[in-house]
């Protein structure tokens, strides 16, 4: 039984984590009476806040049908359709019902949602966004008659009632939730704004968050303590990464601007989206207005460094870049990385800022977790368009071309170069995470440019 | 119109063409408000594609089997040298190499970006003012553009920027401002990007070419020295000499294309469709045949769709457009026995011969990397920069290094010295001697445009939509072969300063045939030329049909006449310039730019 749970938890904390991307966002402070047309608009805004069709919309697919598979090891879970259509979708939903199933993950007919809605965050969201998010989907929606697809968890998953005793023990009560809200005080509006899109529609910490053994977030507020947003577990090779003040694996080297360029486009001087962000971008924070993306960053910059600095701070070392430009290439992964890498990402690992992102002094590069920079090399990886930046650039995969060990020497010379202090990878992981990678891949949809 | 084929829904524009000018065309349309539907013939192509690294940079598959270019085995051209033959089918890729598919041959260019020079622009005036009007041989079609360089220097500029070019300037508002070419006009701005760092090859012919008293420039490439972004907000990554830009898609997204540079913006837009795999077959008019209605084509499942728009865009590759006009019967055909008539008229293609340098074995030339764009060039014997007067020949030649970077099967085929074995040990042994040690040295020269070469509709051959093929009737001329004789001895003084240990001096031989067979340049032009006079072209200077004023055509079918420069620079130009005249003129009052 033991065996079975632990198996249960562990695809729980996947559809957790896979099924929860950030994002965030709001509309303008409410006006008196808005037009019905205005709170269908603000709605809208308030459903890309909350990053809404990065689940419940197909790349391709028509808005909001749902489908989107989360494949787990004991079964697959469907995003539901949550068009306005009365049969398939959740046309039937009273505004209360509604706002339940969004704060407190109760489904009409009294079942509890599976945790992948991120409903521990959302029940922070305010009444005047709820009702503008009514609005958008009863009337902002075209509803689809696309029938939901059966969810095929296989048992335990497959019952509802464990989920509910979970809910019961993790999930904030909305009313608390407010009235803490309301209590806290800021420095300033603007960092009031920001707490509220990060620790509410944003769900940042569904995926940035460490979660406890029993699949709850360990913090869901700032004042929680350090280890709100100090970087998630890894899903599918993608390691969510600090959003705290770390100097070498947070944003403490980015600045407001920094994170407000990175929210529009995807891309800043220090980095670009890979993974699960590509979708909270794209769905969510590069349609924020400027206000709220500042607020978002300014929030963030709040949050100091979950333990004290133990190395000192990022400086970039050349020796890694005068070994490479003398030809020397005995450092373990070295001939790899000149091989493959540095026509891009450049010998001296600064790239080509923002068109190939640097490797030297990446927190991504140097977060303890090496998931994602090992999946990236394996898998490749697409920075999308967005609506500030209209180009995509697409990373080439080398799972074909690259074995388990060359993966693990390319990897450990990138950590290791440059000033980067993380330590090396072995054969192993990369094996593991080799194994995690999903068949879909690469992208149905290749970009237009 | 053929009455089983659907009508579908009105547009603004219809723009024929995926490729640089179409993309151009598009743009502007759709910022001018319009609604715009192109149609490319070809598969839609994207960087994400056709440029996946590594599998992109396969040369068997880019240069041999011609992936990104034209499906001759659906439509061709009918080739001879003149009237007494008969043309037949060009049926394998080797002389010129059209593209297709959505970039065009924007996709698989290799990013050489000049403007015209200014006395190329009124070479028939310059001529006659400089050397008096007996001077132009019997024979030759010598004309003007109608557009002055000063006229097109702004939009010289924006086509710039757009492609990210790099390059260093001469001369800036009059004034010196660099190590430019010091033949070039001046400029309004500097290049977008500084030049590309010369390769080695380059480096030594910089060094010889000065020796020798000549004026070295770097080419203006539109391949990337750093990363960049246009004034349209898409970015490019920086070019790094791997050589795959002619006959590849840059998987650096360094090298411009209509791809990277304009429709990444234009696919977004609303007011804009593009449809591939759409294969126009004329250009529909009106009872009165003054005004088009739209276009006909075959559309990706076979079905004959008519597209009616307010405005016709031909934007298609050089020889195309000719044909379209033809089998659409816009402007009339030309008929070589009477020198009359203006659609195939001044058909022209570009005078390019490669000559090879040896130098010492210690010196590896390393021929494998380079960039498409990249190099020195001089213009002393170019263009009207030097005396014609005593030499009794009409055009130039630029001379330059441009290594875009020489494969391995391309090196093969190229083998040793004239003489070498083509098979065995002495073969092997020539073959990576050449490799190793040579370089190639170019004079990329002009061709004349003469009253007996030109474009017409084949009597005999057709596509595979039952339509008439283009017939090409070309041979080189006296005039041209001893050009290319004159300029080529110059590159001889340089092989000397540079050390050459043996030299290949390619010069054009005096009645020896234009052959198809050999590749020697994708840079056609003419045949719907631009001009001031309806008798001589078939476009006024605004690249507007003299005939059916809501139809313009962009290209280098406009060029009066061939040039020492590649084209691209000036088609871009040309149709910035066509854009701003429609935007400014045009759409408000529709009808003649020019009387």
């Amino acid at each position: 039984m033991r065996g079975v749970w632990k198996s249960g938890l562990r695809s729980l904390v996947v559809a957790l984590l896979v099924a929860s991307v950030p994002g965030v966002g709001q509309s303008a402070r409410a006006q008196d009476a808005p037009a019905p047309a205005d709170l269908v608009t603000r709605g809208e805004y308030v459903a890309e806040a909350a990053d809404c069709g990065a689940c419940h919309t197909v790349p391709g697919g028509a808005p909001f049908a749902g489908g989107m598979a989360f494949h787990l090891p004991t079964g697959t879970l469907y995003a539901p359709n949550i068009t306005p259509d009365v049969k398939a979708g959740i046309g039937q939903y009273s505004e209360a019902e509604f706002i339940r199933a969004i704060r407190q993950g109760i489904r009409r007919d009294g079942a509890t949602l599976y945790p992948a809605m991120p409903y521990p965050s959302y029940a922070r969201m305010t009444d005047d966004d709820l009702h503008a998010l009514y609005a958008y989907f009863m009337h902002g929606v075209r509803p689809v008659s696309t029938p939901v697809v059966q969810d095929g968890m296989h048992w335990p998953l497959s019952m509802r009632w464990p989920l509910t005793v979970w809910r019961r023990l993790f999930a904030p009560d909305p009313a608390v939730t407010l009235q803490g809200a309301t209590a806290r005080t800021f420095p300033d509006p603007v960092v009031a704004r920001g707490a509220y899109l990060v620790e509410g529609p944003g769900h940042c910490g569904a995926c940035h968050t460490p979660r406890a053994v029993t699949m709850q977030e360990k913090a869901l507020t700032a004042e929680d303590g350090p280890l709100y947003l100090s970087g998630g577990a890894s899903v599918d090779g993608w390691r969510p990464v600090s959003l705290r003040g770390e100097n070498r694996t947070g944003l403490g080297r980015w600045s407001e601007q920094d994170i407000v360029r990175f929210l529009a486009t995807g891309r800043m001087p220090l980095g670009a989206a890979f993974g699960g962000m590509t979708d909270a971008i794209n769905h969510g924070t590069q349609h924020m207005t400027a206000d709220d993306q500042l607020a978002i960053a300014r929030y963030l910059k709040t949050l100091s460094p979950t333990t004290p600095a133990k190395a000192p701070g990022w400086a970039y070392d050349p020796a890694a870049t005068t070994a490479l430009r003398a030809g020397d290439v005995s450092a373990r992964g070295a001939r790899h990385y000149v091989d493959s890498c540095a026509a891009c990402h450049r010998t001296d690992g600064r790239g080509y800022p923002t068109t190939f992102p640097p490797l030297a002094g990446n927190p991504v590069v140097m977060d303890p977790t090496p998931d994602s920079l090992i999946r990236i090399v394996l898998e490749g990886n697409t920075l999308r368009a967005t609506r500030q930046a209209p180009s995509a650039f697409v990373m080439p995969g080398f799972a074909a071309r690259m074995d388990d060990a060359a993966v693990a020497d390319t990897v450990s010379f990138i950590r290791a170069a440059w000033g980067n202090d993380a330590p090396a990878v072995n054969a192993a992981d990369v094996a593991r995470i080799r194994r995690s990678l999903s068949p879909e891949h690469p992208p149905v949809s290749l970009p237009m440019n | 119109m053929s009455d089983d084929s659907r009508r579908l829904k009105p547009v603004d524009v219809v723009v024929v063409g995926g490729g640089w000018a179409g993309s151009i065309m598009a743009k502007e349309m759709t910022e001018a408000g319009r609604t715009v539907v192109m149609l490319e013939r070809g598969p839609d192509r994207s960087t994400a594609g056709e440029g996946a690294y590594p599998a992109s940079i396969d040369e068997l598959e880019g240069n041999f089997r011609y992936k990104l270019f034209q499906d001759l085995s659906k439509n061709t051209v009918t080739i001879r040298n003149n009237a007494s033959q008969t043309a037949l089918p060009y049926r394998r890729m080797a002389a010129f190499l059209p593209g297709e598919g959505v970039g065009g041959a924007g996709l698989h260019w290799s990013g050489v970006h000049f403007r015209m020079p200014p006395d190329d622009l009124r070479l028939r005036s310059r001529v006659i003012e400089k050397y008096g009007a007996k001077f132009i041989p019997e024979g030759m079609n010598l004309q003007d553009y109608g557009v002055t360089y000063e006229e097109l220097e702004p939009f010289f500029d924006k086509a710039e920027k757009v492609f990210g070019t790099s390059g260093e300037a001469y001369k800036v508002n009059g004034q010196v401002v660099g190590q430019g070419n010091v033949f070039a006009p001046s400029r309004s701005d500097h290049f977008p990007l500084p030049p590309l760092k010369d390769v080695y090859t380059a480096h030594l012919f910089r060094k010889a070419a000065e020796e020798v008293g000549f004026h070295p420039y770097s080419l203006p490439a539109a391949n990337a020295s750093q990363q960049y972004t246009n004034p349209y907000g898409v970015q490019m990554g920086p070019c790094n000499f791997c050589g795959y830009c002619s006959g590849y898609a840059c998987y650096m997204y360094s090298k411009a294309s209509p791809n990277v540079n304009i429709l990444p913006v234009l696919r977004r837009h609303p007011l804009f469709e593009l449809r591939a795999n759409c294969h126009v077959l004329r250009v529909e008019r009106d009872s009165t045949g003054t005004r088009a209605t739209g276009v006909t084509y075959t559309d990706a499942d076979g079905k004959v769709v008519t597209q009616p728009a307010e405005m016709v865009i031909l934007t298609a590759f050089q020889f195309h457009n000719v044909r379209l006009m033809l089998l659409s019967g816009i402007g009339k055909p030309y008929d070589p026995v009477r020198n009359e008539g203006v659609v195939g008229r001044n058909f022209v293609y570009q005078n390019v011969t490669t000559s090879v340098v040896w130098l010492d074995p210690k010196v590896e030339t390393n021929q494998y990397i380079g960039a498409g764009g990249g190099g020195v060039a001089f213009d002393d014997f170019n263009s009207e920069n030097f005396d014609h007067g005593p030499l009794g020949f009409v055009g130039g030649s630029p001379v330059w290094v441009n290594q875009a970077g020489v494969k391995a099967i391309a090196a093969a085929h190229s083998g040793g010295p004239p003489g070498t074995p083509r098979w065995g040990s002495a073969w092997k042994a020539g073959m990576i001697d050449t490799y190793r040690h040579s370089l190639r040295i170019d004079a990329h020269g002009a061709n004349m445009a003469y009253r007996d070469v030109y474009l017409d509709l084949d009597p005999t051959w057709k596509d595979a939509y039952g339509q008439p093929l283009l017939r090409m009737t070309f041979d080189w001329k006296d005039n041209d072969i001893r050009m290319n004789r004159y300029v080529v001895d110059k590159i001889g003084n340089v092989a000397k300063a540079m050390g050459a240990r043996n030299v290949h001096l390619t010069r054009r031989e005096f009645g020896k045939p234009f052959d198809t067979r050999q590749y020697q340049t994708t840079h056609l032009g003419g045949g719907a030329v631009m001009g001031t006079d309806p008798q001589t072209s078939a476009l006024n200077r605004y690249m507007q049909s003299w005939d059916v004023h809501n139809v313009f055509v962009i290209g280098a079918n406009a060029f009066p006449q061939g040039t020492g420069y590649n084209p691209t620079g000036m088609v871009a130009a040309l149709a910035y310039w066509a854009a701003h005249h429609i935007r400014t003129t045009y759409l408000a009052h529709p009808g003649p730019l020019a009387g």
